[in-house]
C-alpha cells in the first residue's frame, strides 16, 4: 500500500509576520521557512505505518514554488521514500491544490492521503477536505489516532467537546490534528541520505489542470491592536478593578 | 440573493452559533433559508424557524444524517444548492469537516472563518494566526462560507415565524460509520459561549494542581475551563479545552489567562476577548502585552486568594 503525503512550504512556526506598509500582504523577504506542522506529523504518521509494515512506500508530495524541493527533502529526511514537486510559481489556493493533488493520486493509486488539517499561513483549512470530495473518498478530519488493518481504517477524531471513533473504507483522507503524533527529529545520516531520493519535478500544464486562483485579496492588514492594561499590585486591587472599573463581575 | 444558513445541532437541540451564522448571512443581505439535516431533530426545525429574519427552513431527517458525517452531508448540500449565492455554516468542527467538502463538488473556493462582510462578495477574514487580517473578493457564483462567530453578534432566537419544509434526503453514501463517541459532560458552560472563562497554562506544573485550583474559581464564576495548547501537550486537560489558533477561537466577556506565557498562538484564540486578566510571575510574559489587568505574582498563592477575596 502506497501511502501520499501532500506537504506545504510556510513560514516558519516562530516567526511573527508582519503585515507590509502598503497592505500587499506580509513580508516574506528574508523570514524562515519551514514545513507546515500539521504536516510533519502527517509525514510521521505515514513514515510510521511503513515501519510497522502496513504501508509499503511513502510519497511526499508538495505544490508551489521551486524552493518546495526543501521542503520535500525534509520530508524525506524524516523517512517519506521519494518525493514530488508540482512546480508553480502561480499563487495556488486549497482548490487548485486538492485538484493537482487528485492529478499525482491518479497516477500513483495511495490507498490512504494524509494531510495536514491546516496550514499556519492561510489557516485555511480545506485541502483534504475537498480533495476527498474530489475523489470522492472518506474522509477522517482532525485525526487524533489512526489504526489501519484489514482493509479498514480506525479513526479516532477530535470534535467539538470530545473525540469521536469512526471506521472507514479504504481509500480514504486523513488530515492529522495536533495530538497524532510527535514528529521526530530528522538525523544528520537521514538528511544526508534524504538528498540522494528520487525527487521529481512536474507542471501543472501536464495536467491541463486550470489553477485559476477563485479568491483575490483587496487588501491585508493588521488587526486591531489591543493595548496592554495595567499592572495590578495585588488580588484586592484585581478584584477591586473588575468589580468597579470593567465591571464584569 | 438568497441564502442558505445550515444549522448546527446534536438532534436535541439547536447550538447557539448557528445564530452568529444568521447574523453574518443577514449582514450580506437577501432572502435566509435554514438546513437543518439530522435525525429525529424536528424540534431543531422548530427552534430554527423561531430565529428572527429567516424565511423557510428545510429539514432533511434521516438516519444516516444523525451524526452528521460530512460525506453525507455535503451530498445532501449539494443536492439543495440550486438557487443560493451563499452557503454558510459555523467555523466549528463540524462546520470545517463539511463545508470545504461542499466547496469541492461545487466547484468553487470556501471563504474560511470570516469575520466581517464587506459586501456580499468581499469578506474579511484572519491568516497568519489572526496577525494578518485578509479582505477577499470571490469570483465564484455561490459563496461557500464559514463563520467566525466571535465576529458576528448573534441573531434574535425569537420572534420569527419561517414556513418549516420537509425535503427528501439524499442517499447514505455508506463510506464511513461513526463507532464511539466521547463527549466530555461537564456541568459548565460550553467555552464557545462562556461569558467567562478560567484558562490554565504550564505554570500550573501538573493536571492535578489545575484542577484543584482553577475549578473552584470557574465554579465561583460561573466559568467555562479553557488551556494552553503547552498544557494540553503535557496531559493536564484534554484537547477540547485548548484555546488558540489550531484550538478554539473564544471572545468572552472575562478571559483569566493564569500561568499561561501567552505565544502567538494562544493569543490568537483570545485576544478578542472584553477583558483579559493575566496571571503570571513572569514580568516579561507577553500576556502582559495584551491584558487589561496584569497580576505579577505566583498563581498558587494568588489563585487561592482570588477565591476568598471573590468571597
Amino acid at each position: 500500500m502506497k501511502i501520499l503525503v501532500p506537504v506545504k512550504r510556510v513560514v516558519d512556526y516562530n516567526v511573527k509576520v508582519r503585515v507590509k506598509a502598503d497592505g500587499t500582504g506580509v513580508d516574506l523577504s528574508n523570514v524562515k521557512m519551514s514545513m507546515n506542522p500539521f504536516d510533519e506529523i502527517a509525514i510521521e504518521e505515514a513514515v510510521r505505518l511503513r515501519e510497522a509494515g502496513i504501508a509499503k512506500e511513502v510519497i511526499a508530495v508538495s505544490c508551489g514554488v521551486a524552493a518546495c524541493q526543501e521542503t520535500l527533502r525534509a520530508a524525506m529526511a524524516i523517512g517519506a521514500d521519494r518525493a514530488i514537486l508540482v512546480e508553480s510559481d502561480a499563487d495556488l489556493q486549497p482548490l487548485a491544490v486538492a485538484k493537482l493533488i487528485k492529478a499525482v493520486a491518479e497516477k500513483e493509486q495511495p490507498q490512504v492521503v494524509i494531510f495536514g488539517k491546516q496550514a499556519i499561513d492561510d489557516d485555511a483549512n480545506q485541502t483534504g477536505q475537498m480533495f476527498a470530495a474530489l475523489m470522492g473518498w472518506p474522509q477522517a478530519t482532525f485525526a487524533s489516532k489512526v489504526v489501519i488493518a484489514d482493509g479498514k481504517a480506525t479513526v479516532t477524531r477530535e470534535i467539538d467537546g470530545g473525540a469521536e471513533t469512526l471506521e472507514f473504507k479504504l481509500p480514504m483522507v486523513v488530515t492529522t490534528d495536533l495530538r497524532l503524533n510527535e514528529p521526530r527529529y530528522a538525523t544528520l545520516p537521514n538528511i544526508m541520505k534524504a538528498k540522494k531520493k528520487q525527487l521529481d519535478v512536474l507542471k501543472p500544464a501536464e495536467f491541463g489542470i486550470d489553477v485559476t486562483p477563485r479568491l483575490t485579496t483587496l487588501k491585508v492588514s493588521e488587526p486591531p491592536k489591543r493595548t496592554a492594561g495595567i499592572k495590578v499590585a495585588d488580588v484586592k486591587e484585581l478584584v477591586a478593578k473588575l468589580k468597579n472599573e470593567a465591571k464584569v463581575i | 440573493m438568497t441564502l442558505l444558513v445550515i444549522a448546527e445541532h446534536d438532534n436535541a437541540s439547536l447550538k447557539a452559533v448557528t445564530l452568529n451564522t444568521v447574523a453574518a448571512a443577514q449582514k450580506i443581505g437577501g432572502e435566509i433559508h435554514v438546513l437543518v439535516a439530522g435525525s429525529g431533530c424536528a424540534a431543531v426545525a422548530a427552534a430554527a424557524a423561531k430565529i428572527a429574519g429567516v424565511s423557510k427552513v428545510k429539514l432533511a431527517d434521516a438516519a444516516h444524517y444523525a451524526d452528521q458525517t460530512a460525506e453525507n452531508i455535503a451530498a445532501l448540500i449539494q443536492a439543495q444548492a440550486t438557487g443560493y449565492t451563499h452557503i454558510l455554516a459555523a467555523a466549528t468542527g463540524t462546520g470545517k469537516n463539511m463545508l470545504p467538502r461542499l466547496a469541492a463538488l461545487l466547484d468553487v473556493a470556501q471563504i474560511s472563518e470570516i469575520t466581517a462582510v464587506e459586501s456580499p462578495d468581499t469578506f474579511v477574514r484572519p491568516t497568519y494566526a489572526g496577525n494578518a487580517m485578509a479582505t477577499v473578493k470571490s469570483a465564484d457564483a455561490v459563496k461557500v462560507i464559514t463563520v467566525r462567530s466571535t465576529g458576528f453578534d448573534a441573531a434574535v432566537g425569537e420572534g420569527g415565524s419561517a414556513s418549516v419544509e420537509a425535503i427528501a434526503a439524499a442517499a447514505d453514501l455508506g463510506l464511513t460509520k461513526v463507532i464511539g463517541r466521547e463527549i466530555t459532560k461537564s456541568a459548565r458552560p460550553e467555552l464557545g459561549a462562556a461569558k467567562v472563562i478560567v484558562s490554565g497554562g504550564r505554570g500550573l506544573g501538573s493536571g492535578e494542581k489545575y484542577h484543584q485550583l482553577l475549578e473552584p474559581l470557574a465554579d465561583r464564576l460561573n466559568a467555562a475551563l479553557g488551556a494552553s495548547r503547552a498544557a494540553v501537550d503535557a496531559g493536564f486537560v484534554p484537547n477540547d479545552y485548548q484555546v488558540g489558533q489550531t484550538g478554539k477561537i473564544v471572545a468572552p466577556q472575562l478571559y483569566f489567562a493564569i500561568g499561561i506565557s501567552g505565544a502567538i498562538q494562544h493569543l490568537a484564540g483570545m485576544k478578542d476577548s472584553k477583558v483579559i486578566v493575566a496571571i503570571n510571575k513572569d514580568e516579561d510574559a507577553p500576556i502582559f502585552q495584551v491584558a487589561d489587568y496584569g497580576l505579577v505574582a505566583d498563581l498558587f498563592q494568588a489563585v487561592p486568594e482570588l477565591l476568598t477575596e471573590l468571597g
